[in-house]
């Protein structure tokens, strides 16, 4: 079947397995590898995009339910001139990261999140991030960097 | 160069920002699952879904008849043409007899002895033909009964026909004698038996291989996800295949996390790596998660019973300790060592005791292998230790802080009777900043405060030592090592004079790109963005031997400390013949070659330049380039230690369990980037913690059935699971490495079990519960409670 999705702003027309998912279609079809599968269950968000904004787990919808939608990975975050998203900047800053294979999807929650909490507290963060699992952090800079991402974006 | 000038360099000792995280940041980052090569096709392995079972018979015609089906091996097709997986350490019994070693096929012959064993590998052209022909392959099991618990080994069915009891070992360290002779005259004994939980490490990267193999040159390429690729190679190619090593080539590209899980040759390389020549293609897998839960290494599961001897005043004069050490089904490649070496001889912690004596009965279960996971043995030592000595405060109502002061090794080098010779510490300084990070003075208070809302509150100590940088080469042989213990590093300045590294190190999250970028910067007074660091390839790495047991910067930055030694020296005879002066004459600060006495220099960058343009040049003493290499090997462990201090707060009603608190003040010797370091020290605790309050892995205990088999039944710690970390430093440097660097991976997993247990008992103990194993969840903690009512 025919899946149209705009991805990072470039549309493009994917002839796709029906039963393929959003993050296949992102992997394989498109080599945006940026976005990553790290369970089977939904649980560990590493492969978060935001779909028309907002942050969704691609490993848990089928490409054919994006049919028509923006989608942003972490590919499509960084201006044209390869300067970082706040967020991106300030995960660096904070060193929210270190092996840097849930980073993808943690920088996409969090963009989101802080969309829709622009003022969450340290708690409020650490409950929001609830669908993302680093093992590497302990989560302690991520959430510095969530701030920081935060109220750069505000800025 | 020594440890005290290396650390006054400038740029040492600075949190300079990650040069990797560009790419991590922008999907820019190679993990082995990216990676997709010419003619590849897939594989899925058919696992057992059995604990124990003896394989009848393997049907593959159907299978081999579906679509795109290339092939399907069974352990029929392997037999013969390749060896087992192989064991690194040879642990010899108490009564001298070598440990049980039986064989660990790539592909299960005739019986599988654990859920999720190897039976057969599918080859189709896309991962969902292999999968649909995965789920068409016949095996007919005859099921065994499954041994899963580690008490339950001894009298389960036999696994191996090697190991008729299952028992693999039965080993022993220190003087039983004197130590029996100390608890017999003793003014107070303490015991406790407990239990060291099994965890599953889950990196979230997935592990993944692909094996490669090009007919014209004879030579395979495997990228894995592996820490580290040389000794993956050699395994492979020495032990298993029995191919020369030139014809390999591992690349470990990045790694999304390993924990120690991904230390290891894998059966999975084995046969992706194999049945590519066979197929005469590319072939990839990459685990899902529920595989990973089932067939990546475990970590942890010990049971012990601990005794403490002391004298009247609760000075320590002895200590016996049995454990029974589950190694899974199989020998892993480190399995045999976690439970002695790595475990046994930690057993002093932080006391001066005199006499120690360690029983150590490890045994084969219908389980996944057991391996090193963060902090491998130390974390188990440190927990029973930790454990132990608050109960003995507890016992002759001292605080646990006066019960740890007095009992401190104070005066180094010391020798413990557990083999190991600790270089330097000053364990009462952590302990003493540690009080003061955790504000212990207000901790009554806010005991009263809990109170008054129905809470329980307590406070747990943990004061840790471990052993990192696992060493030396000829001690470790005679201990029963396979391998050697050091590593290698090469520097290669360019003609421009910047930089690029090679280190047998392998960064898997660690920062290296950044912190030996530093160190060689530092070195040769360059800018830290003029150093390139390579690693994990053995096609451009001379060798290595990787990253695990928080060896990196103390054993892989010594090696290239060594290199920078001889760069400097080629360096200094350059610059003599430039500036017409006396090779002794030449010293070498901040980036500039000096003439003593004089105002003549010259930069860095242009000795780099007359090397390879030698115009100018004294041919006829010195060879052109500017490229050394240099292996180094440890004459000691490092010993990182520290006091972790935790304040938890417990629902009575609901026996929920909440961290408020916890301080974590560490020695880890020099440190070149604290940013980093602290940045391990999270991690660290965080895998601690959750062992601690929630993760679990958990067989059925009849059956052998994994039962945390995702994450959605494995109790992974999330960020609201974790509390604001206060960290504080000691220093006391590393005596015999270049770097002074003792090691910081694992610390925070060492320390913090034992502190939040012990926190946790500290807050139920008014109501009459006295003992308590890992972990603390909600059920278990309100179990207690009730249980302890009268």
């Amino acid at each position: 079947m025919q899946v149209q999705l705009k991805v990072n702003g470039k549309a493009s027309t994917l002839d796709l397995a029906p039963n393929t998912l959003l993050v296949q279609a992102l992997r394989e079809h498109l080599q945006l590898t940026g976005t990553h599968v790290g369970c089977d269950t939904a649980q560990c968000g590493a492969c978060t995009v935001l779909l028309n904004g907002r942050a969704v787990k691609s490993c848990n919808m089928l490409a054919a339910q994006a049919n028509g939608a923006e989608i942003t990975t972490i590919e499509g975050l960084a201006a044209a001139d390869g300067t970082l998203h706040p967020m991106q900047a300030a995960f660096k800053e904070c060193h929210g990261l270190q092996c840097g294979f849930c980073t993808p999807g943690m920088v996409l929650s969090a963009i989101d999140l802080c969309k829709q909490h622009p003022k969450a507290t340290e708690a409020e963060i650490r409950e929001l991030l609830e669908g993302n699992l680093c093992r590497c952090t302990g989560y302690h800079n991520i959430v510095r960097a969530v701030q920081q991402g935060a109220a750069a974006m505000a800025a | 160069m020594g440890a005290s000038d290396f650390a006054n360099l400038p740029h040492i000792g600075e949190s300079v920002r990650r040069k990797e995280d560009y790419r991590f940041l922008t999907g820019g980052g190679q993990y082995t699952d990216d990676v997709n090569l010419a003619h590849q096709r897939y594989a899925v392995f058919v696992r057992s879904p059995h604990a124990h079972a003896v394989i009848k018979s393997v049907d593959v015609t159907k299978a081999e008849a579906m679509p795109g089906v290339a092939k399907v091996f069974t352990g029929k097709d392997v037999e013969g043409k390749m060896g087992g997986l192989p064991c690194g350490w040879l642990i010899h019994s108490i009564d001298g007899s070598p440990m049980k070693e039986p064989p660990h096929p790539v592909l299960a012959q005739g019986k599988v002895r654990y859920v999720g064993d190897h039976v057969a590998v599918v080859v189709a052209d896309t991962i969902e033909q292999a999968k649909n022909a995965a789920e068409a392959v016949e095996v007919d099991y005859d099921v065994l009964p499954a041994a899963v618990d580690v008490r339950d080994a001894p009298k389960g069915t036999a696994l191996h026909d090697a190991a008729p009891d299952n028992c693999c070992y039965r080993w022993a360290l220190g003087d039983k004698a004197q130590t029996d002779a100390a608890f017999a005259k003793a003014a107070h004994v303490t015991k406790l038996d407990l239990i060291n939980n099994r965890l599953i490490p889950n990196a979230i990267e997935p592990r993944a291989a692909i094996g490669s193999y090009n007919r014209a040159t004879d030579e395979y390429t495997l990228y894995v996800a592996n820490q580290n690729p040389h000794v993956e190679r050699l395994l492979m190619t020495a032990f298993v295949l029995s191919l020369p090593e030139h014809k390999v080539r591992v690349i470990a590209p990045d790694v999304g996390g390993g924990f120690g899980s991904k230390i290891y040759l894998y059966a999975e390389d084995v046969a992706v790596t194999w049945a590519a020549k066979q197929l005469n293609c590319s072939i990839k897998w990459t685990a899902e998660r529920n595989e990973s839960f089932v067939s990546d290494a475990h970590g942890r599961d010990h049971v012990s019973h601990a005794e403490m001897a002391m004298d009247k005043d609760g000075k320590f004069l002895a200590l016996r300790v049995h454990t029974d050490a589950n190694l899974g089904a199989y020998l892993s490649t480190f399995g045999s060592s976690v439970p002695t070496y790595l475990y046994g001889t930690l057993l002093a912690g932080q006391y001066a005791t005199p006499q120690i004596y360690v029983e150590v009965d490890a045994w084969f279960t219908n389980t996944a292998p057991v391996d090193a996971y963060r902090g491998a043995g130390r974390p188990e030592a440190s927990y029973l230790i930790e454990r132990l000595v608050t109960r003995c405060g507890w016992e002759l109502g001292l605080s646990q802080d006066e019960i740890r002061r007095r009992n401190f090794i104070t005066s180094f080098p010391y020798q413990t009777p557990v083999a190991l010779q600790y270089d330097t510490g000053d364990f009462p300084a952590c302990l003493d900043q540690a009080n003061k990070l955790a504000d212990v003075a207000g901790f009554d208070a806010r005991r009263k405060a809990s109170e008054a809302k129905g809470l329980k509150r307590g406070i747990g100590y943990s004061s840790y030592i471990e052993a990192c940088g696992l060493a030396p080469s000829n001690i470790a042989g005679a201990l029963g090592a396979r391998a050697g213990l050091f590593e290698c590093g090469e520097v290669r300045v360019h003609p421009t004079g910047s930089v690029t590294v090679f280190t047998g190190s392998h960064s898997h999250g660690q920062g290296h790109e950044t912190s030996f970028a530093q160190l060689v910067a530092a070195r040769l007074g360059i800018s830290v963005d003029a150093v390139e660091v390579v690693h994990g390839d053995t096609g451009r790495i001379p060798f290595g031997m990787g990253t695990y047991g928080s060896r990196s910067l103390s054993v892989g930055g010594s090696a290239i400390m060594k290199a920078l030694d001889k760069i400097e020296a080629k360096a200094k005879k350059i610059a003599a013949h430039l500036m017409e002066a006396s090779d002794a004459d030449i010293e070498f600060t901040n980036g500039e070659f000096k003439v003593k006495g004089t105002d003549k220099k010259i930069p860095f960058g242009q000795v780099a330049l007359t090397a390879y343009v030698p115009h100018n040049y004294p041919l006829d003493k010195l060879e052109p380039g500017l490229d050394e290499t240099a292996f180094y090997d440890p004459t000691n462990f490092t010993y990182p230690g520290g006091t972790h201090i935790c304040e938890v707060e417990i629902d009575p009603a609901t026996g929920r369990t909440r961290v408020d608190r916890f301080a974590a003040v560490d020695d880890f010797g020099t440190i070149v980037n604290p940013m980093i370091v602290e940045g391990q020290v999270h991690g660290g605790l965080t895998q601690g913690i959750g062992q601690a309050l929630l993760e679990n892995c958990v067989y059925d205990r009849e059956t052998g059935q994994l039962l945390t088999g995702s994450f959605m039944d494995y109790a992974m710690p999330h960020a609201d699971d974790l509390p604001d970390f206060k960290l504080g430093h000691v220093c006391t440097p590393c005596t015999h490495n270049p770097i002074g660097s003792k090691g910081c991976g694992e610390a925070g997993a060492i320390g913090s079990p034992p502190a939040v247990i012990n926190a946790v008992l500290d807050a139920l103990r008014p109501l009459g519960v006295k003992d308590f194993d890992m972990p603390a969840s909600p059920a278990r903690v309100w179990d207690a409670i009730q249980s302890a009512k009268p």
